[in-house]
C-alpha cells in the first residue's frame, strides 16, 4: 500500500503541465482540474495519517534503487502532519480562488504556478534525500516569487523583488551547507548521513555547517533580523496566495526542513548541544517581542496579520528551543493551529478586499452588518489566534508554557504569558471597527452580495478550526504526538529506514 | 586548497554586490555570481588527483574516475539558477516599466 | 525611407548576417538534437541539448527581427510544446508505476552498452527534457523581447 507516495508530487506536477492546455480549450476546465487535484491531495493525506499512525516509516525507492544509491521518499508521522496541513489549506485556498482570480488575466498560469508550489511543498515534506530537499525547496520558492508579484502593479513588483533577492540568498546558503556536508561525509541520503555523522568526531566543521544551515533557514522562515521581506510580500500578494504562503509555505520550508536536519540528521538534543537550543530560544523570544510591538503601529488589516506571523513563528522557535517533549509537541500543535488560523484570516481578508476594495482599518467599520458570515468567521479566527479556549490556539500556547516550566525556564514562561496580552492588544485593533456600528462612510451600507465558493471555502476552514479546538485530545493523540515521537527519536529514523 | 578560497572569495564578492550596490542590474549580477561560486565549489568537491572524467567509453571501462555525483548535482543546480535568473530579470524589466528608474533607493513606495 | 510612421524601417541585422544565419541555423539545431540523443554516451543530455536548440531559434530572431519569426513560431506555439514535453516526461515516469514496479523504473529493454539504443528509459526522457527546455527557453526569450517591443511604442 505504498504506491500512493509519489502521487503527492506527481498529481500536482501533472496538473501544472495540463492546466495551461486545458485553459486554452475552456477556462473553467482548468479551474475544475486544479480543484480536483487539491481535493485528491487532501484525501491522500488523510490516508497517509492513518497509514503511519503506529510509528512506522513508509519507504518508497524511486526507480527501485537501494536507499544509499538512489533517492527515497520516507514518509513518517511528521511528514503526515505537514502533508495534512498542506492539503487542508490548499483545498480551501483554491476553492476561494475560483472567483477571486476573475480580476487576473492569464488564469491558467496562476493555477499552474500554484500546482508547482504544492508539488514542491509536498516534495519537501516527503523526501529522504538532502539534495532532493533542496531541489523541491527551490521549485516551490521560485513559484512563490512569481505568485507574489502576480497582479503586476508597482507595489507588488517591488515587494516581490525584495522577497526574491532575500529568499534566494537564503537558498544559496542552504546549498553551500549541503555542499560542505557532502564533502565531510560522502553521502546525501538522510538516514545514511545520520549514521555517518554519529561516527564523526564533533569537529568545528560540523558546527560551522550547522550554523550555515541555520542562517539559511532563518532567512527563509523570517525570524529577526531577516524578517523584512515578510510584511510587504504577504500584504501585496493575492489573498489566496497569502493564505497558502503564511499558512504552510513558511512552516514547511523554514521550520520543517530545519527541524528534520537538526533532530534526525545531526541528532541534537538540549543536553548535547545547549548552545544551539539557547540560540533558538533567543531568536524566538526576539521575534515574539519584535513582531508584537511592530504590529501595534499598523493601520492595515493585512499588515497586522503579517506582523503577527513574525511573532507566531517566534513562538514556534521558542517551543523548539525548549527541546523537551512538551516543547516539541507544543511547537507542532502550534504549527497546526497557526496554519489553519492564518489561512482562515487571510482568506477573510481577501473576501473583504474583493467586495469592499480596501483593507484599511478605517474602511472596514461596521463589517458585522455588511458581511455577517465573513465577520463571524473573522472573529473566530481572531479568538483562535489570541488563545481563547476551546479553540486550538489556546491549547498550543498552553503546551509550550508547560514545556517551559518543565525545563525550568521560568523567564521564558513569563514572557510567553505576557506576550498573549500583546497579541490580544493588536487583535483588538481589528476587532473594534468590525463589531461597531456601521457608519455611512461607504455610501449605502447594505449587505454585500455573497459569493458561494468564497464563503464555502472560508466556512470550511472555520469548521476545521473548531473541530481541532474541541477535539483537541484526539487530535493530539492521533496526529501530533506521533509526529513529536518521530522527531524526538532522532537516530531511530535512520535505523528504521536502513533496516536496523 | 587555493580553489576553495577563490570560490569563497567569489561568494563574498557576490554578497557585497547584492548588499551595497544601488543599480538593480548590478544586484542581479552579484546574485548570479553567488550562484556560480556555490556551483563551482560543489563541482570541485569530487576532485581526485590523477583521475579521469567520469565517462565510460570502450577504452576506459575500469579506471579511476572523479566523483560523478557532484557533477550531476551541479547540473541540477545550474538549471535552478537559470530559472531564478530569468525570473529576476523579468521582474527588473517590469519594475523599470512602472518606476522608470533602476535605482533601488528610488523604489521605496513601501515603508515595510 | 521613412514614409509612413517608420513602418518601412528595415528590421533585423545586415544582409551578411542574414545569409550566414540562413545557412547555419539548421546545423545548430541538428547539433542540439545530436547532444540530446547521445545523452547517455557523451556529456550533455537533455538540458544542454535543449539550450542549444533554443539557441538556434534565438539566433533566427536576432538576425531577422522578432516580428517576422513570431509569425511562424509564435509564443503560444512554444508554450504548447513546453507543456507537451512535460506531459511526455511525466508519462514516461508513470509507466513504471502503472506496470507494478516503482516510479521511474527502467522498463524499456536495455540493449548492448555503448550503443545508441541502450539504457532503457534514459533516451526518451532526454528527448522529452530537450523539447521542454528548448521550448521553454525560447518562450522566456520571446517574453523578454516582446516587452521591449511594447515599451518602444
Amino acid at each position: 500500500m505504498k504506491g500512493f507516495l509519489p502521487l503527492f508530487v506527481a498529481l500536482p506536477l501533472a496538473g501544472a503541465f495540463l492546466i495551461p492546455l486545458a485553459t486554452k480549450i475552456k477556462k473553467w476546465l482548468g479551474v475544475l482540474l486544479a480543484n480536483i487535484v487539491t481535493a485528491s491531495l487532501l484525501g491522500l493525506s488523510v490516508l497517509g495519517i492513518m497509514e503511519t499512525f503506529w510509528g512506522k516509516i513508509i519507504v518508497y525507492q524511486i526507480g527501485g534503487h537501494h536507499p544509499t544509491l538512489g533517492i527515497i521518499f520516507a514518509f513518517d508521522s511528521l511528514s503526515a502532519l505537514i502533508v495534512l496541513l498542506i492539503g487542508l489549506v490548499a483545498f480551501s485556498a483554491l476553492l476561494f480562488s475560483v472567483r477571486y482570480t476573475d480580476k487576473f488575466t492569464g488564469v491558467g498560469k496562476f493555477y499552474s504556478l500554484v500546482m508547482l508550489l504544492l508539488a514542491g511543498m509536498n516534495g519537501v515534506a516527503l523526501t529522504g534525500d538532502l539534495f532532493n530537499l533542496f531541489v523541491f525547496l527551490e521549485i516551490s520558492a521560485i513559484a512563490s516569487y512569481a505568485l507574489v508579484s502576480f497582479g503586476i502593479n508597482d507595489k507588488e513588483l517591488e515587494a516581490g523583488f525584495k522577497y526574491m533577492v532575500l529568499g534566494e540568498v537564503g537558498g544559496l546558503f542552504i546549498l553551500l551547507g549541503i555542499a560542505l556536508l557532502y564533502s565531510a561525509t560522502g553521502t546525501l541520503n538522510m538516514a545514511d548521513l545520520a549514521n555517518t555523522l554519529t561516527n564523526l568526531p564533533k569537529t568545528p566543521i560540523v558546527w560551522f555547517i550547522l550554523g550555515i544551515f541555520l542562517f539559511g533557514f532563518m532567512i527563509k522562515s523570517a525570524v529577526i533580523p531577516f524578517h523584512t521581506w515578510l510584511p510587504d510580500a504577504y500584504q501585496y500578494a493575492p489573498a489566496s496566495i497569502s493564505a497558502l504562503l503564511a499558512g504552510v509555505f513558511s512552516k514547511v520550508i523554514g521550520i520543517y526542513a530545519l527541524v528534520r536536519i537538526t533532530f534526525n540528521i545531526f541528532n541534537l538534543s538540549p543536553k548535547t548541544a545547549p548552545v544551539f537550543f539557547n540560540l533558538l530560544l533567543y531568536l524566538g523570544v526576539g521575534s515574539l517581542i519584535t513582531g508584537g510591538f511592530l504590529a501595534l503601529n499598523q493601520n492595515n488589516y493585512k499588515k497586522i496579520l503579517s506582523y503577527s506571523c513574525i511573532s507566531q513563528i517566534g513562538y514556534i522557535f521558542v517551543g523548539l528551543g525548549i527541546g523537551n517533549y512538551w516543547g516539541i509537541t507544543g511547537a507542532l500543535f502550534f504549527i497546526l493551529a497557526h496554519a489553519l488560523t492564518k489561512g482562515l484570516l487571510f482568506l477573510t481578508a481577501g473576501d473583504v478586499e474583493h467586495k469592499l476594495n480596501t483593507t484599511d482599518l478605517a474602511g472596514i467599520k461596521g463589517l458585522r452588518d455588511r458581511m455577517p458570515t465573513t465577520s463571524w468567521s473573522l472573529i473566530i479566527g481572531l479568538l483562535s489566534l489570541s488563545g481563547v479556549p476551546p479553540l486550538p490556539g489556546f491549547f498550543a500556547k498552553l503546551l509550550i508554557i508547560i514545556g517551559a516550566l518543565a525545563a525550568h525556564l521560568y523567564l521564558v514562561a513569563i514572557i510567553c504569558s505576557l506576550y498573549s496580552t500583546l497579541t490580544l492588544a493588536y487583535l483588538l485593533k481589528i476587532w473594534q471597527p468590525i463589531a461597531g456600528k456601521s457608519e455611512s462612510t461607504l455610501g449605502y451600507p447594505g449587505r454585500a452580495a455573497e459569493i458561494p465558493t468564497m464563503t464555502s471555502a472560508i466556512l470550511f476552514l472555520v469548521v476545521v478550526v473548531i473541530i481541532f479546538g474541541i477535539g483537541f485530545k484526539p487530535a493530539l493523540t492521533w496526529i501530533v504526538e506521533p509526529a513529536a515521537t518521530a522527531l524526538l527519536r532522532g537516530i531511530g529514523y535512520a535505523k528504521i529506514i536502513l533496516g536496523g | 586548497m587555493i580553489l576553495f578560497i577563490a570560490c569563497i572569495g567569489l561568494f563574498l564578492i557576490g554578497i557585497y554586490a547584492v548588499a551595497t550596490k544601488r543599480n538593480l542590474i548590478k544586484i542581479a549580477i552579484g546574485f548570479c555570481m553567488m550562484e556560480y561560486a556555490v556551483n563551482l565549489l560543489f563541482a570541485f568537491i569530487g576532485f581526485k588527483k590523477n583521475a579521469l572524467a567520469p565517462i565510460i567509453t570502450s577504452q576506459t571501462l575500469e579506471r579511476n574516475f572523479v566523483d560523478p555525483i557532484p557533477q550531476a548535482l551541479v547540473l541540477t543546480s545550474i538549471v535552478i539558477g537559470l530559472g531564478t535568473t530569468a525570473l529576476i530579470l523579468s521582474l527588473i524589466v517590469r519594475i523599470y516599466e512602472k518606476y522608470k528608474t533602476l535605482d533601488i533607493k528610488e523604489i521605496r513606495k513601501l515603508r515595510g | 525611407m521613412n514614409m509612413t510612421q517608420g513602418q518601412e524601417k528595415p528590421r533585423g541585422m545586415t544582409i551578411i548576417v542574414k545569409n550566414i544565419t540562413r545557412l547555419i541555423a539548421g546545423f545548430i539545431f541538428l547539433y542540439g538534437v545530436y547532444i540530446v540523443f547521445h545523452g547517455h554516451l557523451t556529456p550533455g543530455g537533455g538540458f544542454a541539448g535543449g539550450v542549444v536548440i533554443a539557441g538556434s531559434f534565438i539566433l533566427l530572431i536576432l538576425a531577422f527581427g522578432s516580428q517576422e519569426i513570431t509569425e511562424k513560431v509564435s509564443y503560444s506555439f512554444s508554450s504548447l510544446f513546453e507543456s507537451l514535453g512535460g506531459i511526455f516526461f511525466l508519462i514516461i515516469a508513470l509507466l513504471g508505476a502503472i506496470a507494478g514496479f516503482y516510479f521511474f523504473w527502467n522498463l524499456l529493454p536495455k540493449g548492448t552498452p555503448l550503443r545508441l539504443i541502450s539504457s532503457g528509459i534514459i533516451l526518451p526522457a532526454n528527448i522529452a527534457i530537450g523539447i521542454k527546455v528548448g521550448a521553454g527557453l525560447f518562450a522566456i526569450f520571446l517574453a523578454l523581447a516582446a516587452t521591449k517591443y511594447i515599451m518602444e511604442e
